[in-house]
C-alpha cells in the first residue's frame, strides 16, 4: 500500500464550537453558537450556512434538543431584544418586539402601563421567538389559547434570504401556522407584533383547594374551571393507593383594583422580582429519589390550605415560584432529567387515570407534576395543545425510564393524544409521526420554503422533520 | 443520541463481529428504541446472513463494504456509513487473532496482523473522528484487549498490535473531547466468540453478551476505559509490574 493513494482527510473545520443542551441537561452536542445582533447578522449567517444547517436559539428553556444543532450553527437571538413600539391605547393594545426579547423583560415594560402578556409559560425566561416556535401555553389555556393566538403578525427570514411578513389570516396564513409551533424549522422569526391585554393590578385573586385523590381533582376541574381565567393543579405522583393523585388546585383571576387591600392599592402595578440566587453545580446524581421525593410531595401538599378563597397573590407567587432560583435544574445532577408532557382528549379520562397509576407505580420519582385542562387548539400544524387533559412530569434519568416512557407513549397514541416537542428529548420519528396528524402538511410547507433543509436541529434530525 | 443515552444509529466496523453484534443488540434492549444499524464489513455470505437476521429482529440495517487491508477504500467506507444520517456510536471491532507461532516467523502473516489490528484501526479511527467532529457529537467504542496491556511471549504479535491500537484510541479520546466526541476503550479478556472458536477458554472467560453489557453501560456513563470482566483491571495491574524474569515463567 502506498501512502499517496490515501485521500487526505480535511482538518476539523473550526474549533469554535460550544456544547449546547436544553433545560434537561441531556444529549449535549457542539455547535457554532453565533450571536445575532442585527437582521444583517442573521442574513449573513444564512448565507454561510454549511451542510449542517442553522437553527435559532432563544433562552434554551426547551427541555430537549430543539435549540441545538450538532456541528452546525445555532443563532443566539437573545441580543436581538429591543421592544420597538408599545401601543397602550390601541384596541387591543399591541407591542412590536424583536424576537430575542424575553417575556420577563416584556412583562416588566408592559406592566407599568397596565398591560399584560396574554400567555405566560411556567417560566418567564423564554424569548418571544421561543414562545412562537413552541407555541407555548400557560395555565390560562382553557380561556386564552396559546401564544400563537395572540400574535398579530411576524417577520420571518426565510432560507433564501427573503423576509416575509406573516399574518394569521390571508395568503400568508399557511406559513404563519407552520411557524407557530414549528420549532424554528420554517425560518428565523425576527420580530413580532403581539396583542396585549389590560390589567388593573399586578395581582391575582386566587382560590386554593386540596383534593383528596385523582377523581376528586378531575371532577372539580371539569366543573369549576370555567369560572377562572387561570387554573392548574400540582399533584402528588409519589403517594400510591387511596390517596393516589391527591392534589393542590390553584385557580385565579386577575385581581381588580377594588379587590386589593388598601396597602397594595396605592401602587397596584408594582412588580419586583425576587431572586435568591443560583443553584451551584454540585449536586450528585440520585438526589431526587423515592425518599426525598416523598418528603417533598408531602410537604408541598401539607403546606397548601385545604380550602381558601380570594387570596391576593403576586406574580411570582402565582406564576413562577421556580423562577426565584436560577438554574434549579442542577439539583438533578449530571445525568439530567426529562420532562414528559402529554395531552389526551377529555374522552380518554380512563386512560389518563391509568397513566397516573403507571407513573406512581413505576418507582420513578416525579416531584413536579402539573395537570391542566386545555381548551380548543389553534391552526398551528405542529402546535401541541388540543382539548383535553395535559399532564407534565419531571423524571430524573435513571435505569428503566425507557420502559415507562414507551408505555406512556403507547397509551397516549392509543387515545389519539400527543407529546409536547418543547419538552421532548426522546421520541422516535415513527412515534412522533403518529402523534401529529398534520405533519405531512407541515413537511409540505417546509419543502416549499426550505427545500434544501437549511434550518436543522438535533430535534429535526431525530424526528425526521 | 436521546436524553436517555440511547443512540439512534450505530455503525459496526467489523459488521459481522460477534462482540459488535452483541453491542448493537444490547442498545436496543430494555425498552430502548432499536438503533438504525450500519454494518461495515466485507461483502459475502456472513454479512448477508447477519443483516438478514438483524432485519428479522426488527432492526433497520444498512450495509457498507469494508476491507481493513485496503486503506485506499476506507474514506469511501466511512463516507457511505455516514451518508444516511448521523452516526451516534461507532464500534471498532474488526480484528484477527492470527496464528501466534506463525506470526513471528512468517513476515506476511505478521504484516496482516499489523494491518488489520493496528494500521486499519488507526486509519479508520482518524476518519471516524473527523466525521464525528463534523457532526458535533458521537462516541467510538474501540475493542482492544488485555493482551495488549502486557504483551506476552505466547501471542506477542497480536498483543503488540492491540497495544498500539489501544494507545491510539485512548489518545484519540483525549484529542476529540473538545470536539464533542467520546471514545471508550474496552479491554476484554478471553471472549467465547468466532475468534476463539475451538480454543480452550482461559480463566475469567466471558461471552460477547457480557462484553456488550459492560461496554454499553460504560458508554452510557461516558467512561473512557474498561476491562471485561472488571477483575482484569486488578489482574493486569499486578501483571504489569511483574519483573520480566518472573513474567516469562508465568504459564500465560
Ligand atoms: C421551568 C420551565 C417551565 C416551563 N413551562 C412551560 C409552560 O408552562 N408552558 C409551555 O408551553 N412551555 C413551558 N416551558 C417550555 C418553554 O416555554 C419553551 O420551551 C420555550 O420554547 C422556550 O423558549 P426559549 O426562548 O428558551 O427557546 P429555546 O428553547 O431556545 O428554543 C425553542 C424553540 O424555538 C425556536 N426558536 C427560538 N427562537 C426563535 C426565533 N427567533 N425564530 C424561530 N424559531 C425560534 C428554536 O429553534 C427551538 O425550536 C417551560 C420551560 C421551563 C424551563
Ligand atoms: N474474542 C476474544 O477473545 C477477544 C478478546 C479480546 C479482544 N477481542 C477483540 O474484539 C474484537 C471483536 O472480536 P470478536 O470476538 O467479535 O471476533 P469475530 O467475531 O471473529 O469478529 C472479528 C471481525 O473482524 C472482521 N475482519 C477480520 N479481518 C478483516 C478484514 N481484513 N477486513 C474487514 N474486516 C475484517 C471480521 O469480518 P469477516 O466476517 O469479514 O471475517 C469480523 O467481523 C476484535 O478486535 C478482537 O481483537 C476479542
Amino acid at each position: 500500500m502506498s501512502a499517496a493513494t490515501i485521500p487526505p482527510s480535511p482538518a476539523v473545520e473550526t474549533p469554535a464550537t460550544v456544547p449546547l443542551h436544553g433545560w434537561g441537561r441531556t444529549a449535549s452536542t457542539r455547535a457554532h453558537l453565533t450571536a445575532v445582533d442585527s437582521v444583517a447578522d442573521a442574513v449573513a449567517a444564512l448565507r454561510h450556512a454549511g451542510s449542517r444547517g442553522v437553527i435559532a436559539r432563544g433562552l434554551g428553556r426547551s427541555y430537549g434538543d430543539a435549540a441545538q444543532n450538532g456541528g452546525g450553527v445555532a443563532l443566539d437571538f437573545t441580543r436581538l431584544n429591543r421592544i420597538l413600539t408599545l401601543d397602550a391605547e390601541g384596541e387591543p393594545p399591541t407591542v412590536v418586539v424583536e424576537a430575542g426579547v424575553s417575556l420577563d423583560a416584556l412583562m416588566k415594560a408592559a406592566l407599568p402601563l397596565g398591560l399584560w402578556i396574554p400567555v405566560l409559560p411556567g417560566t418567564r425566561q423564554v424569548t418571544v421567538g421561543g414562545a412562537i416556535g413552541a407555541d407555548v401555553h400557560g395555565k390560562n389555556h382553557h380561556t386564552q389559547g396559546s401564544f400563537g393566538d395572540h400574535v398579530l403578525s411576524m417577520d420571518l427570514l426565510l432560507a433564501d434570504g427573503e423576509i416575509r411578513t406573516l399574518r394569521p389570516e390571508g395568503e400568508t396564513a399557511r406559513l404563519f401556522w407552520a411557524t407557530v409551533g414549528g420549532m424554528g424549522l420554517t425560518g428565523l422569526v425576527l420580530r413580532a407584533t403581539i396583542a396585549l391585554q389590560r390589567v388593573e393590578s399586578a395581582y391575582f385573586s386566587v382560590d386554593t383547594d386540596r383534593t383528596r385523590d385523582l377523581d376528586d381533582l378531575l371532577e372539580r376541574m371539569s366543573t369549576g374551571d370555567d369560572a377562572y381565567t387561570y387554573s392548574v393543579a400540582w399533584f402528588d405522583a409519589v403517594t400510591r393507593g387511596r390517596h393516589l393523585g391527591r392534589a393542590v388546585l390553584t385557580r385565579g383571576n386577575k385581581a381588580r383594583l377594588d379587590e386589593l387591600p388598601a396597602k397594595l392599592r396605592r401602587d397596584p402595578l408594582k412588580f419586583t422580582a425576587p431572586a435568591f440566587g443560583t443553584i451551584p453545580d454540585v449536586f450528585p446524581n440520585g438526589l431526587v429519589n423515592r425518599a426525598t421525593g416523598k418528603a417533598f410531595s408531602e410537604f408541598w401538599y401539607r403546606k397548601a390550605p385545604r380550602h381558601r378563597v380570594g387570596e391576593i397573590q403576586n406574580i411570582t407567587q402565582f406564576f413562577h415560584p421556580l423562577d426565584i432560583v436560577a438554574e434549579w435544574n442542577r439539583v438533578y445532577g449530571s445525568h439530567g432529567f426529562l420532562q414528559y408532557q402529554f395531552v389526551v382528549p377529555f374522552s380518554a379520562e380512563d386512560a389518563f387515570r391509568r397513566a397516573v397509576v403507571m407513573i406512581a407505580e413505576s418507582g420513578h420519582v416525579s416531584c413536579l407534576n402539573v395537570l391542566k385542562r386545555f381548551g380548543p387548539g389553534n391552526l398551528g400544524l405542529l402546535s401541541f395543545p388540543m382539548p383535553g387533559w395535559t399532564l407534565t412530569v419531571d423524571l430524573p434519568i435513571t435505569d428503566g425510564l425507557d420502559r415507562l416512557c414507551r408505555q406512556l407513549d403507547e397509551l397516549v397514541l392509543s387515545e389519539g393524544g400527543r407529546n409536547y416537542l418543547a419538552k421532548d428529548s426522546r421520541l422516535t420519528a415513527d412515534t412522533f409521526a403518529r402523534m401529529y396528524p398534520r405533519l405531512q402538511e407541515f413537511l409540505a410547507v417546509r419543502r416549499e420554503v426550505d427545500p434544501d433543509g437549511v434550518f436543522r436541529s438535533d430535534l429535526s434530525r431525530r424526528l425526521g422533520l | 443520541m436521546d436524553a436517555l443515552g440511547n443512540p439512534r444509529s450505530v455503525l459496526l466496523l467489523g459488521g459481522t463481529s460477534d462482540i459488535a453484534l452483541a453491542v448493537a443488540r444490547r442498545y436496543g434492549a430494555s425498552g430502548a428504541p432499536r438503533p438504525r444499524l450500519v454494518l461495515a464489513a466485507r461483502p459475502g455470505e456472513r454479512r448477508t446472513g447477519v443483516a438478514a437476521t438483524l432485519r428479522g429482529e426488527g432492526f433497520e440495517v444498512g450495509e457498507v463494504d469494508f476491507e481493513a487491508r485496503r486503506p485506499e477504500t476506507h474514506a469511501a467506507t466511512v463516507e457511505q456509513a455516514f451518508a444516511e444520517g448521523d452516526i451516534d456510536v461507532a464500534v471498532v471491532a474488526f480484528g484477527i487473532l492470527g496464528d501466534a507461532e506463525r506470526a513471528w516467523v512468517d513476515a506476511e502473516h505478521a504484516l496482516e496482523l499489523a494491518e488489520v489490528n493496528f494500521t486499519a484501526p488507526v486509519h479508520t479511527g482518524v476518519l471516524l473522528g473527523q466525521a464525528m467532529s463534523r457532526q458535533g457529537h458521537g462516541q467510538i467504542i474501540a475493542l482492544s484487549s488485555v493482551a495488549g496491556e502486557r504483551v506476552r511471549r505466547s501471542n506477542f504479535v497480536y498483543g503488540s498490535t492491540k497495544a498500539g491500537m489501544d494507545g491510539f484510541y485512548l489518545g484519540l479520546g483525549e484529542a476529540l473531547a473538545p470536539h464533542g466526541v467520546k471514545v471508550l476503550v474496552v479491554r476484554p479478556g478471553f471472549v467465547r466468540s468466532k475468534m476463539t472458536e475451538g480454543m480452550d477458554p482461559a480463566p475469567l472467560s466471558v461471552t460477547p453478551e457480557q462484553v456488550a453489557e459492560q461496554a454499553v453501560a460504560a458508554a452510557r456513563a461516558g467512561k473512557e476505559l474498561i476491562w471485561v470482566p472488571g477483575a482484569f483491571r486488578w489482574v493486569m495491574t499486578v501483571l504489569r509490574h511483574v519483573p520480566r524474569v518472573l513474567f516469562r515463567r508465568l504459564p500465560i
